[in-house]
């Protein structure tokens, strides 16, 4: 029971922490609670399926199915993380103004919802599989069904819990830099991910390494380590990179962060020419 | 732009990096009864290195290194290739993150 609850608690430690930045960075966006859960229960859908045919990716690409697949579905994540944070850049401030109201910004903040709730299937997905796989094991090798049944509740209560507490400490950032720290964490999020995808590309051999270990801080804190994963997850922490991963991480958060400038000047005439003559038309007509 | 010239770049090291990968020392595991055979692996130093993993068991195991950064699931009765290295000397652990107590291994690297 403990192997079983431990490898559990690490693939759900994994995704529940990027479920509490996602459900934090679209705090007051109406209808949020039922699309996370959808977007778990389609991420657990998926993992089941992947795991049924995990023998046919494997396959594909002459054996490098899974890692192009694993890369895959971690820049599709980036994609839509970088998406999200980039029209936030924009919408942020209105959205945090408009908390308590249904303004305009909240209405569009669904529209971008539906892309994290995307993040949350996929995060769910690919450690889902995992897990999936390790059980199909043994369920095989012939395992106690209580026993098994009692380390997967305690495998999902402890990374849940930590989830939930991040979470919970992220909702006492003063509302009017809220929107700034999450969207800072939804790009190191992305970066990470990012360097992630690469790192199952180069032990593929489809992508150079471009240096093997860029640095080794294995032995001070190692990515095995609970800390390890979860800064891992949280600003991308690798422990000994390669060097294209770094460059993935590097291209991640320049991309972004030019994105979300170039957004936010584009917005900033357009909303005022566009949102003051509305709201002070009565006092200065136009025309 | 920046972005094409980039994965134009990436796509360009790609090729020129398989034209390079044709001499390359190869290696084998086993996993059998949730063991890695041989549990020490020694690999050269500064070169990288294909190694080939077979899983002799009925069960799912996932190839893992947190030392040298790599993990890929090796499904019953398959075979996977993953690349290490270069890697400078040294010793690194490798394990089996489905059956921890058991699937450990070192890879030696001189």
């Amino acid at each position: 029971m403990p192997a079983v609850a431990l490898l559990v608690f690490r693939e759900v430690l994994e995704a529940a922490l990027i479920i509490s930045i996602i459900c934090a960075a679209t705090r007051g966006v109406p209808g949020r609670a039922a699309r996370v859960l959808g977007g778990i229960g389609l991420g657990v859908a998926g993992a089941l399926l992947v795991a049924l045919g995990a023998d046919f990716i494997a396959n594909l690409a002459s054996g490098a199915g899974q890692d192009i697949f694993n890369a895959a579905v971690l820049l599709l994540a980036v994609l839509m993380i970088g998406w999200h944070v980039i029209w936030m850049s924009s919408h942020g401030r209105e959205l945090a103004q408009h908390m308590t109201s249904v303004g305009s910004a909240v209405k569009q903040g669904s529209r971008s919802l539906n892309l994290l709730l995307t993040v949350v299937a996929l995060a769910v997905l690919r450690e889902g599989s995992e897990v999936v796989l390790f059980l199909f094991g043994l369920s095989a090798s012939g395992i106690n069904a209580v026993q098994m049944a009692g380390g997967i509740g305690i495998g999902i209560i402890g990374g849940a819990t930590l989830g939930f507490g991040l979470y919970i400490g992220l909702l006492g950032i003063p509302i009017n830099h809220f929107f700034t720290v999450t969207n800072i964490m939804l790009v190191l999020l992305a970066a990470g991910l990012a360097s992630t995808a690469a790192g199952y590309l180069v032990q593929s051999d489809l992508l150079p390494a471009m240096g093997s270990q860029i640095w080794d801080t294995s032995r001070l804190l190692s990515d095995d380590s609970a800390l390890g994963k979860t800064l891992g997850v949280l600003i991308g922490y690798k422990s000994a990179p390669a060097g294209i991963q770094l460059a993935f991480y590097l291209t991640t958060v320049a991309l972004l962060t030019a994105g979300m400038r170039w957004q936010q000047k584009r917005a900033m005439p357009a909303s005022r020419s566009v949102s003051a003559p509305r709201e002070s038309a009565p006092r200065h007509p136009q025309h | 732009m920046k972005l094409l010239t980039l994965m134009a770049a990436m796509v360009a090291a790609t090729f020129v990096h398989a034209a390079v990968a044709a001499d390359m020392p190869e290696f084998t595991l086993v996993i059998k009864n949730h063991v890695y055979q041989p549990s020490e692996l020694t690999i050269p130093a500064g070169t990288k290195v294909k190694l080939h993993i077979t899983n002799e068991d009925a069960t799912p195991e996932e190839f893992e290194s947190t030392d040298f950064n790599r993990e890929s699931v090796v499904l019953p009765n398959h075979s996977i290739v993953v690349f290490i290295g270069p890697l400078r000397a040294g010793t690194y652990g490798f394990f089996g993150d489905f059956h921890r107590e058991t699937a450990q291994g070192r890879l030696i690297v001189e």
